[in-house]
């Protein structure tokens, strides 16, 4: 296997890394409002993920450093291309990443409920965002033969792409909802069990009406060669079943499952998109590939060599984190550290 | 105003504020572990206290760094997408080591330790602010390699117009990389040290605490650290002002307004400088004595602004290759200065319980409070320094700022997000402060406090 596609293996396995693990913490971030009714519940919530949170956010932080090493030009077009988007997401993210600390640092009621708002719109909206992002990607957007892309906001914002960005919500509140099932104080996750309950017939519906479009409007589960479809249906039954083990009270399968539906679905994207990364609607020529955007053949080598190494110690402590922090967060207040 | 002053002005602003952050989480990380290493070796409570109390500062700044940070990383592609297609054959590599290697270290350990009190053993959970300072270490190493490629390149060839990487080792040995490593790193321990003694002096001044003895020995920890650190930053700093005199004649000559080329050189203190007319209008100067900082000797030659530009003009074609004068001049004037009164108060904290009058005159703590602000004025210059100087090239003598900036921005675009970055992230730092003050003014609690 050449090195390009290895990179872009590499690239599909952090952003499947990414929207798994701070798929619940976004999840988690916007359900913490709703569910926990008064303080003591609602910083019992964000303790839930308080150990993990930074940790997973830099997921999605060496993602981005990863195309960048790998694929610059694609950084390049991307970034630069849903420059607004991003410069939304980035405050939103510094707005969640700074409430989690700050929130708990004074008593006052004002002062945490303006950072318990911060932290659910610093998670609604990159989740949002990135849904956006990746629909944009699976159909396509108007990047002219220097590879840029000039066409401002407006465009990227179509009915498809904001579909998207709703799938992805759903989608990361049942993740966060199955994760609080497990993690939070026995009430809170009783409430949390019916959100998954509702919350995966929305996600369901939107899921199957996304996915149905893709198949009308792209070619991600249809071209030959290598395709997303198997995935989307792998995503698909995993979603279903998914449904089918909250009902029956399976919520620790119910929350692997669940995992599977965003850990496929980020497959399909990937698979979909091979060997191409960014498409161009203008014309095939245009679109960047793994052959026309990557790094040089040196470059490559050397991060390989890094990656394989240091990718795997990354995993294994990270887990380990888990596994100390694997019981139920309690509710004396005494116990909370934020 | 065109998108690339504007998105200059960002990237100005915003890394100054991250660079705010970065040296106390850099430098405190490491001084909390040592205060909690002292606990486990000595089981003294009052240590575990010091590193609680000190942690909880240590956490407020670093959750604002660690955002700021990200809008960083997003800037090269947002806003200098022309520089990620020209570097990010070399730029990406360091920048994905710094995630790989150092952040993730630095974030899960953290989550580990704050978290970890009651869960982990004693041994483990110092093993995790240990990892979270090396973690820490290793992030500002690789952004520094990456920065340092930039001051001066090497190991690299260009190829269809971009710069590609030939030698992943040149770049990780880059000469001028262990002088700014060494120097960002010593600057951390002095701001950690300065905000240790400042609100420890603060406590003391006060004197109404039960848990005195935890400000004493903070205080005595940190008048150690702090010195430690703005001396290694002076003569680090030092030893980089020589090799620059060697790879970056133009940086040095501005920053010190040398316009014609004098063999020796003095050492302007202070000057009008006129960069209109390439000329200092009043200077006053110290004969020779430039020459001897740069060379260890009285002869040495230090070329002219002037003829570096009709140099540069040689080399790279027509252009202004001069940085902007004034701004370095002063800034590095700013820095030292600040740099050697920090020496002072930080040898008065050193020797305060030796001497009788300073430990009985409230004076010293009472300087040391306002003291807090004067490492941040002094890297926040350094950093100026080194970034303005090194103008108008982004990667020094390869491409261009101008050629660096995202063709598809628009100035409605860049103006939206310099605003909204400016207030915004200005704002934060001011709540940063402000949780910082009154965590460190806080009384320790009583599981904290020393009984």
């Amino acid at each position: 296997m050449d090195l390009n596609t290895v990179w872009f293996i590499l690239v599909a396995i952090l952003f499947t890394g990414f929207f798994f693990l701070e798929g619940f913490d976004y999840g988690v971030g916007m359900l913490m409002p709703f569910l926990g009714k008064e303080d003591v519940e609602r910083r019992s919530i964000i303790n839930s993920i308080g150990p993990v949170w930074d940790g997973n956010e830099v997921w999605m932080i060496t993602a981005g450093a990863a195309l960048f090493a790998s694929f610059p030009h694609v950084y390049a077009t991307l970034f630069s291309a849903f420059y607004l988007a991003l410069i939304l997401m980035v405050v939103a993210l510094i707005l969640r990443g700074v409430g989690f600390e700050f929130r708990s640092k004074r008593a006052g009621k004002s002062w945490r409920t303006l950072w318990d708002w911060a932290i659910f719109t610093g998670s609604l909206l990159p989740a949002f965002l990135w849904g956006v992002t990746v629909a944009n990607l699976l159909r396509g957007f108007a990047i002219q033969q220097d590879m840029n892309y000039y066409g401002g906001l407006i465009p990227l914002l179509n009915p498809y792409a904001l579909l998207g960005g709703l799938v992805f919500v759903a989608l990361f509140i049942l993740h966060g909802a199955n994760f609080l099932v497990l993690k939070a104080p026995e009430g809170i996750a009783l409430r949390a069990r019916k959100v998954a309950l509702t919350g995966w017939i929305v996600a369901t519906v939107l899921t199957v009406a996304f996915v149905v479009w893709t198949f009308l409007a792209t070619d991600i589960l249809t071209k030959s060669g290598l395709n997303g479809l198997i995935p989307a249906v792998l995503a698909a039954l995993t979603l279903l079943l998914t449904g089918w083990l909250v009902r029956i009270g399976r919520s620790g399968w119910a929350f692997i499952t669940g995992a599977l539906t965003i850990v496929f679905a980020t497959i399909m994207v990937f698979a979909g998109l091979y060997p191409r990364i960014l498409i161009s609607t203008l014309s095939p020529d245009w679109s960047l590939t793994i052959a026309n955007a990557s790094s040089s053949h040196y470059t490559l080598k050397v991060m390989t060599i890094v990656a394989a190494i240091f990718l795997p110690i990354v995993m294994a402590y990270q887990a380990w984190t888990y596994w100390v922090f694997r019981k139920r967060v309690g509710t004396g207040p005494e116990k909370l550290v934020y | 105003m065109d998108p690339l002053i504007l998105s200059r002005w960002q990237f100005a602003i915003t890394t100054i504020y991250h660079f705010f952050l970065v040296p106390l989480t850099l430098g405190l990380s490491i001084l909390v572990a040592i205060f909690e290493s002292r606990y486990v070796a000595t089981r003294d409570e009052t240590y575990k206290a010091m590193a609680k109390f000190w942690g909880k500062v240590f956490l407020i700044n670093f959750a604002a760094g660690v955002v700021t940070g990200i809008v960083q990383e997003f800037h090269f592609g947002m806003n200098w997408s022309g520089y990620a297609r020209f570097m990010g054959d070399i730029f990406g590599a360091p920048l994905a080591l710094d995630s790989l290697l150092g952040f993730y270290l630095e974030s899960v350990f953290l989550g580990l330790w704050i978290f970890g009190w009651e869960k982990l053993s004693r041994g483990l959970h110092l093993a995790a602010i240990w990892l979270v300072a090396i973690g820490a270490l290793i992030s500002a190493f690789w952004i520094l390699t990456a920065n340092s490629f930039m001051q001066n390149p090497v190991g690299y060839a260009i190829e269809n117009g971009r710069a590609v990487m030939t030698d992943f080792w040149a770049l990780a040995s880059n000469p001028n990389l262990p002088y700014q490593f060494l120097h960002v790193l010593s600057a951390g321990i002095s701001t950690a040290g300065f905000i240790v003694l400042g609100f420890s002096a603060w406590h003391l001044w006060k004197k109404k605490e039960a848990a005195l003895a935890l400000f004493q020995k903070s205080f005595k920890w940190a008048a150690i650290y702090a010195l430690i650190g703005v001396v290694s930053v002076g003569l680090i700093g030092d030893a980089h002002g020589k090799f620059l005199a060697r790879h970056q004649p133009m940086k040095i000559s501005a920053t010190e307004a040398i316009w014609e080329t004098e063999s020796p050189a003095d050492l302007v203190l202070f000057a009008g400088i006129d960069e209109e007319n390439q000329e200092n209008g009043f200077q006053i100067s110290l004969p020779k004595m430039l020459s001897f900082m740069l060379y260890n000797n009285f002869k040495g030659e230090v070329k002219g602004l002037t003829s570096l530009q009709a140099e540069a003009e040689v080399q790279y074609g027509p252009g202004d290759y001069i940085p902007p004068v004034t701004i370095t001049f002063w800034a590095f004037r700013i820095m030292v200065g600040v740099g050697l009164l920090m020496v002072l108060l930080a040898l008065l904290a050193v020797l305060k319980p030796k001497i009788k009058f300073l430990n009985k005159n409230r004076l010293l703590l009472w300087l040391l409070i306002p003291a807090m602000a004067m490492p941040y004025l002094a890297s926040t210059s350094g950093w100026i320094l080194t970034e303005e100087a090194r103008q108008p090239w982004i990667v020094y003598g390869l491409q261009k700022v101008q050629d660096a900036v995202s063709p598809n921005l628009t100035t409605g675009d860049v103006l939206f997000s310099l605003v909204l970055f400016t207030v915004l992230l200005g704002t934060l730092i001011a709540i940063t402060g402000w949780l910082m003050y009154k965590a460190g003014t806080a009384e320790p609690k009583s599981d904290q406090a020393a009984e």
